[in-house]
């Protein structure tokens, strides 16, 4: 299986963002190693690495949770800082959590409008936050919902996942960063993600898609970045590797004349 | 690459949906709500179920048992008023266990501030405005203090007021003092749960409670419709109103009948405290369902790390439903006080709490957080109070009715239990 997703043809664009030598320590530990990633708009980025190669603590970084020690954040060009959660999202950098963080006992459009809801004096708008919420819904081609009104309680993984996703674009995002969405999804749930992202990246959003799954990689991504120990050991459109070596990037960083070389990783 | 896969929910749905969302265009028959409502119950939200079907099966067996004086105006002009503190304690109850805490200080907190309105009115002279407004401040005090402890300290809500029911007892008594009785003979706030509002008036306040809320469902209905939004039926929103309708109707004639058991004295017309319940009734639900700080109080009970993230501030909204729930308790004591016009030192302790605790539950409040409405302290408090009145009226034991009313909420409790396992499972 390869990628035989059509590539939107917005491509040579400016990436969205772009991390220049970003180093990360906790204490004594160096976490992320003179990173560079460029993430563009209109593509999805696979972020691939190991269990402890930095995959978190760079979209935390990127969140701003986690503010980076050294190097240059640009958005859309511009050098910023993300000092905090609010500096990210003010920008436009929207992150879907893995336990995803959607409460059950509220429905569909009150979970994507919670914490920013809607008013009209003292009143919620419930009126328009429907109808944005389906909006959103409907340009994500969401078709699996029933109703906007629903229970997320009552939702499967997938559709769960969905509301999630959609919950980050409700917001002008610019940059959704996807932390495994797929990893707890069966078969035809990970189908409805993926096209979702895909969807995402059709939509002119920047995505940036984490995952441990290689079929999911080839499927939707356009270009691949592999961290290791702290390393960016790859970022290349997918064409330009193929599953073998990607799996080499995760496990030794480095394929053939790709990847880190032994200087790279001797500090 | 298909473009998209039929998926499992799509495949089991009736109809192939072209652009999703079929449920919110077709699913607004009344067989599509009933059906609703089944997957509803299946899947173990009761809802106001087992309260209504309380009221009416306990409604039934104390007629019954009880021919001649459990349904008559008096009986039951009695009952409603002696479910009033109830209710109120229990409505400030429903915001705290929405966020999954618990106040077994409300009791108390009602009695310290009913002691605070009983000493301000006898030894301070002051005016019932002032001693009304003193003890809802007592009890917002009280509610910011647990409040702290629970939601900035960190101590668990059931120790905090813990050890606050038993503190808050120490309180009442030195208020009132060792073996005393204070006696509240000021008229307005006996005339609370003692004094009827004139017929006539009660008529005009039914028609338009009822008025007013069939105006803003249908109105509702309309606008959702006009906007093509997620609606229920319009049979279903009449039925709706007339259930209300009838209800209100019928307990206005019930109460404007003259229930005076002499013949010279004339007792007809509902009592001031029910008017004031409903008020309540109106004003929470209203906070609960239509502004964000209710929106929020349901996220964080829901999930507070979604809560968190999502910026709300999630200690906020735990102080603040204290601060609720205790001043909640103020008014509940102030109701007390005018039932039995004198404060004791024991006032809000023994049973109190139990009851409301027991009538937020049997109404539908979930005691693990996240579900609940302000209608469910009214049923819930109708039916402990139907369960107290009846007992009283045949005359059963004390020891037994001790034993029953427990019963009745670990039945209750197991109801909710059982309700969030099922649905639990029931998520695919």
């Amino acid at each position: 299986m390869s990628g035989s997703e059509p590539t939107p043809t917005t491509t040579l664009d400016r990436p969205t963002l772009s991390l220049r030598g970003v180093n990360k320590s906790f204490g004594a530990v160096q976490v992320l190693h003179d990173v560079h990633l460029d993430v563009y708009p209109g593509k999805v980025t696979a972020l691939v690495g190991d269990n402890g190669a930095g995959k978190s603590t760079l979209i935390k970084s990127i969140a701003g949770i986690h503010p980076i020690d050294s190097g240059t954040v640009e958005f859309e060009g511009d050098p910023v800082q993300l000092n905090g959660p609010r500096d990210a999202a003010r920008l436009g950098i929207e992150v879907v959590y893995q336990d995803l963080a959607l409460a059950d006992n509220l429905d569909v459009v009150q979970n994507m409008f919670l914490g920013r809801e809607r008013k009209r004096g003292l009143l919620l708008d419930e009126a328009s936050m429907e109808e944005a919420a389906r909006d959103t819904l409907t340009k994500l081609s969401v078709r699996t919902l029933k109703s906007v009104r629903q229970l997320v309680s009552s939702l499967s993984g997938g559709q769960r996942q969905t509301v999630a996703i959609a919950k980050a674009v409700l917001w002008e995002s610019k940059l959704v960063i996807l932390d495994e969405p797929t990893a707890a999804l069966g078969v035809a749930q990970t189908r409805q993600v993926l096209d979702l992202v895909r969807r995402l990246a059709d939509t002119g959003h920047a995505v940036v898609f984490i995952t441990h799954n290689m079929v999911d990689v080839f499927e939707v991504a356009d270009r691949v970045a592999a961290l290791y120990l702290g390393r960016i050991a790859a970022d290349v459109p997918i064409s330009d590797v193929d599953r073998t070596q990607v799996i080499e990037l995760i496990t030794s960083g480095r394929s053939g004349d790709l990847g880190l070389s032994a200087d790279d990783l001797e500090d | 690459m298909s473009s998209n896969t039929l998926t499992a929910a799509e495949a089991s749905g009736p109809h192939k949906p072209a652009g999703g969302f079929e449920g919110d265009r077709q699913d607004n028959t009344v067989r599509g709500v009933a059906q609703g409502y089944l997957n509803k119950l299946r899947a173990g939200d009761l809802g106001a179920l087992p309260a209504v079907l309380g009221i009416v099966v306990l409604g039934i067996l104390f007629t019954v048992l009880r021919p001649g004086t459990f349904l008559t105006p008096l009986n039951l002009a009695n009952l409603l008023v002696q479910a009033t503190p109830i209710i109120v304690l229990a409505m400030g109850l429903v915001f705290v266990l929405l966020l999954g805490e618990i106040d077994l200080s409300a009791g108390v907190v009602s009695g310290v501030c009913s002691a605070v309105l009983a000493q301000l009115l006898v030894q301070g002279g002051f005016s019932w405005p002032v001693a009304v407004l003193a003890a809802i401040a007592a009890g917002a005090v009280i509610g910011m203090f647990t409040g702290s402890l629970v939601g900035i300290i960190g101590i668990p809500s059931f120790v905090v007021t813990l050890a606050l029911f038993l503190g808050f007892q120490g309180v009442t008594l030195r208020l009132i003092g060792q073996g005393g009785t204070v006696p509240v003979r000021e008229p307005v706030i006996r005339a609370l749960a003692n004094e009827n509002v004139p017929v006539t008036l009660g008529w005009v306040l039914a028609v338009l409670v009822a008025v007013a809320y069939a105006a803003v469902e249908l109105w509702r209905w309309r606008s959702q419709r006009s906007r093509g939004l997620a609606h229920q039926p319009l049979i279903i929103v009449v039925a709706r109103i007339a259930v209300i309708a009838a209800v209100v109707f019928g307990v206005t004639a019930l109460l404007s009948v003259d229930r005076a058991l002499a013949a010279a004295i004339d007792l007809a017309g509902i009592p001031y405290a029910v008017p004031l319940v409903v008020v309540l009734l109106l004003v929470l639900t209203f906070v609960l369902a239509r502004t964000s700080f209710g929106r929020h109080v349901y996220a964080v009970g829901g999930n507070a790390e979604a809560a968190r993230r999502a910026g709300i501030n999630v200690t906020r909204i735990r102080v603040a439903a204290f601060v609720i729930s205790s001043s909640l308790a103020a008014i509940s004591g102030i109701l007390a006080t005018s039932r039995l016009s004198s404060v004791t030192p024991d006032a809000g302790a023994g049973n109190t709490l139990l009851y409301a605790v027991g009538a937020a539950v049997i109404g539908g409040t979930s005691l693990f957080g996240g579900r609940g409405r302000a209608r469910d302290a009214v049923l819930g408090g109708l039916v402990i109070a139907i369960i107290n009145n009846g007992l009283g009226l045949l005359g059963v034991a004390a020891y037994l009715n001790f034993i029953i009313t427990g019963g009745v909420l670990l039945l209750a409790a197991s109801v909710d239990a059982i309700a969030r396992r099922r649905a639990a499972t029931a998520r695919r």
